[in-house]
């Protein structure tokens, strides 16, 4: 340990102000710094995703498909899911969050590879670049999944830019959760036990898992796609001995577990919320993290369901139904735990905690839903529709987003040193509920009457429910951009934040706000379990 | 943590093994072994995998949680397989013909 000089009141130095210059942040090591790189790298393609959304929404205004063309409408929907999933949704909480609070949960300085954690970013950025080359050049029309033949046989859009574009994000993320297994196992303050650490480690230690083993498989089956285009080898085309249905084997053996390393970070951040806004000790503690590696675990067991009608074997649909139900079961666990965690809590409910409990209704629907499309028969009716649209949109907007946004303000007052107008963000985060369950719960009806999804025209009977769909979609951008306003407002006009303004039991807060370059002046020693709230510890602001 | 710094000769032999299975491979190939053609072939490609993990890459020396991260990359790979091929030895087992 060497010594570091104690900031000098007034002239407090922290990692915000330590340089400056485009330089210092182009170039930067530091965990925090990076972190801010990839939130401002994954709302620009947040608002490119988004506002694809806006121009399907809009055209489902009315049944005719009066304001694109089919084939537009195609690549919309698929730059939407393209741009959201891989280059939104995946970094989201690990590389924002994740990345600024794993080295300081845990009393570390950095991650454990600083360097490759920037070469991250850039591979990241690239990887967007090509994927916005293809948008910009005409578009893809495969759907995100890029199925085989319309990828391969049948392309005729740009799905070679998209997909290196993807293929090159991938290593990013393979990066991050290297970066993130290493540092877990390897750079833990004294006393930071694994049975001590904060349960937002364990679920970003199981993501990270997933990210390693999952990301390579994915890649490989772009890599194979290419390779049957460039060079005629038969993998997916059955005139040259292939198998269209391979090609959903491999995909969706990265891409089910794929929502996990979306939805894993946000059940991360909600056990932080929960305890800390309902200051008491988690309910469960081993339960909550342990469900987080079988969560982990299982999820690989399960990529089948997204194949009952696609020519699979029906025994094979009948096993990946039963390990489908499975995987509800740890999650289940969580939901039930928080829920023991409120019981009898002193409840603040302040803007995080908001966030919190529409992440625990609107994640319990989309999860329950996906019982219903793990049911073989149910699956029958109901797959390609807009039931499974409201559902996946449940446990992704409702789920990850909400958790997102609900950490970015938990944790705003550490990052930038500011805290953001209280009154703003209780009332943005009640729009945004609303406005969600507007746009999606009518979609969960429009699919159950038999509505499919990816077409720009429907029946005249469906318009009702459509138009709520797309009041609901503008509320919901209303949402997003009030807080975009205020954050951005409030590192440069907010309050200065106390070090630890929520009265939270986390190391992270032991440390000034925003923390200095290297996190703590001296390495914490850690001496007591996690989340040890007495009733008497306030929220300092409010 | 301790080095293993392996012998030079041991690197050389492994080498000789990994060009004599790759001369099996190629004189595997000139005979129709039927459906054996691929189990032979792709037994032949894993032991020369296992060589390369196991010496090259120092696998065999490493610490043990090195060694646990490798065989959960295994597992992973069993799991893919084995779930894959599930679907294509049961087509058509149940008797049902998908009506959609
Ligand atoms: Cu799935």
């Amino acid at each position: 340990m060497s010594t570091v000089s104690e900031p000098i009141a007034g002239t407090k130095v922290h990692y915000l102000n330590a340089d400056y210059g485009i330089k210092s942040w182009l170039l930067t090591t530091d965990h925090k710094r990076i972190a801010l790189l990839y939130l401002a790298g994954i709302t620009f393609f947040f608002f490119i995703g988004g506002a694809f959304a806006v121009l399907m929404r809009l055209e489902l205004v009315t049944p005719q498909g009066d304001m694109m063309q089919p084939e537009t409408y195609n690549k919309m929907f698929t730059m939407h899911g393209v741009m959201m999933i891989f280059f939104f949704l995946i970094p989201s909480i690990p590389a924002v969050l994740g990345n600024f609070l794993v080295p300081m949960m845990i009393g570390a300085r950095d991650l454990a590879f600083p360097k490759i954690n920037l070469l991250s970013w850039y591979i990241a950025m690239i990887g967007g670049a090509f994927t916005l080359y293809a948008v910009v050049a005409g578009g893809v029309d495969t759907g995100w999944t890029f199925y085989t033949p319309y990828s391969s046989t049948y392309s005729n859009t740009h799905v070679i830019a998209t997909a290196v574009g993807v293929f090159i994000s991938g290593f990013s993320s393979i990066l991050t959760g290297l970066n993130f297994i290493v540092t877990i196992h390897k750079m833990r303050a004294p006393g930071m036990t694994w049975f001590r650490l904060p349960l937002f480690i364990w679920a970003h230690y199981a993501t990270s898992i997933i990210q390693v083993l999952g990301t390579p498989v994915v890649a490989i089956t772009i890599l194979l796609v290419g390779l049957e285009r460039g060079f005629n080898i038969g993998i997916f085309d059955p005139e040259l001995g292939g198998d269209p249905i391979l090609f959903q084997h491999l995909f969706w053996f990265y891409s089910h577990p794929a929502v996990y390393i979306m939805i894993l970070p946000g059940m991360g951040v909600i056990s932080e919320l929960v305890t800390c806004f309902a200051r008491k000790k988690i309910f469960g503690y081993a339960f909550v993290a342990g469900s987080s590696v079988a969560i982990a675990v299982l999820g690989f067991l399960v990529w089948g369901h997204h194949m009952f009608v696609s020519g699979q074997s029906v025994y094979s649909g009948m096993v990946f139904s039963v390990l489908s139900f499975l995987v509800a079961i740890p999650s289940a666990i969580k939901v039930f735990n928080w829920t023991a965690t409120l019981y009898k809590g002193s409840i603040v409910y302040m803007t995080p905690m908001l966030y919190a409990f529409g992440f625990i209704g609107l994640f319990t629907i989309g999860g329950l839903t996906g019982l219903f499309l793990a049911t073989l028969a149910v699956d029958v009716h109901v797959h390609d529709t807009y039931f499974v649209v409201a559902h996946f949109h449940y446990i992704m907007v409702g789920g990850a987003i909400m958790a997102y946004l609900g950490g970015i303000h938990y944790w705003w007052p550490k990052i930038s040193g500011k805290l953001y107008p209280e009154g703003w963000a209780r009332l943005s985060a009640g729009i945004l509920f609303i406005g969600f369950n507007l746009t999606f719960f009518p979609q969960f009806i429009l699919g159950y009457l038999g509505m499919p999804r990816r077409y720009h025209a429907y029946p005249e009977e469906f318009q009702v429910l459509n138009v709520m769909s797309s009041a609901g979609a503008s509320i919901l951008g209303v949402g997003y951009l009030i807080p975009m306003i205020y954050l951005v407002w409030s590192m440069r006009y907010g309050r200065p934040s106390p070090p630890n303004p929520w009265g939270s039991a986390g190391l992270e807060w032991k440390t000034p706000s925003p923390p200095p370059t290297f996190n703590f002046d001296k390495t914490p020693v850690i001496t007591e379990d996690p989340y040890i709230y007495s009733h008497d510890e306030e929220v300092e602001v409010g | 943590m301790t080095h293993h710094v392996e012998p030079r000769k041991v690197y050389f032999g492994i080498f000789a093994a990994l060009m004599v299975l790759t001369a099996l491979t190629v004189l595997v190939a000139m005979f129709d072994l039927g459906r054996f053609n691929i189990v032979v072939a792709l037994s032949i490609a894993c032991a020369k995998a296992f060589l390369v993990v196991m010496f090259f890459m120092h696998l065999r020396f490493a610490k043990p949680l090195t060694q646990v991260m490798v065989a959960g990359g295994l597992l992973w790979l069993v799991i893919l397989l084995s779930g894959t091929i599930t679907d294509y030895i049961s087509r058509g087992w149940l008797g049902i013909v998908p009506g959609w």
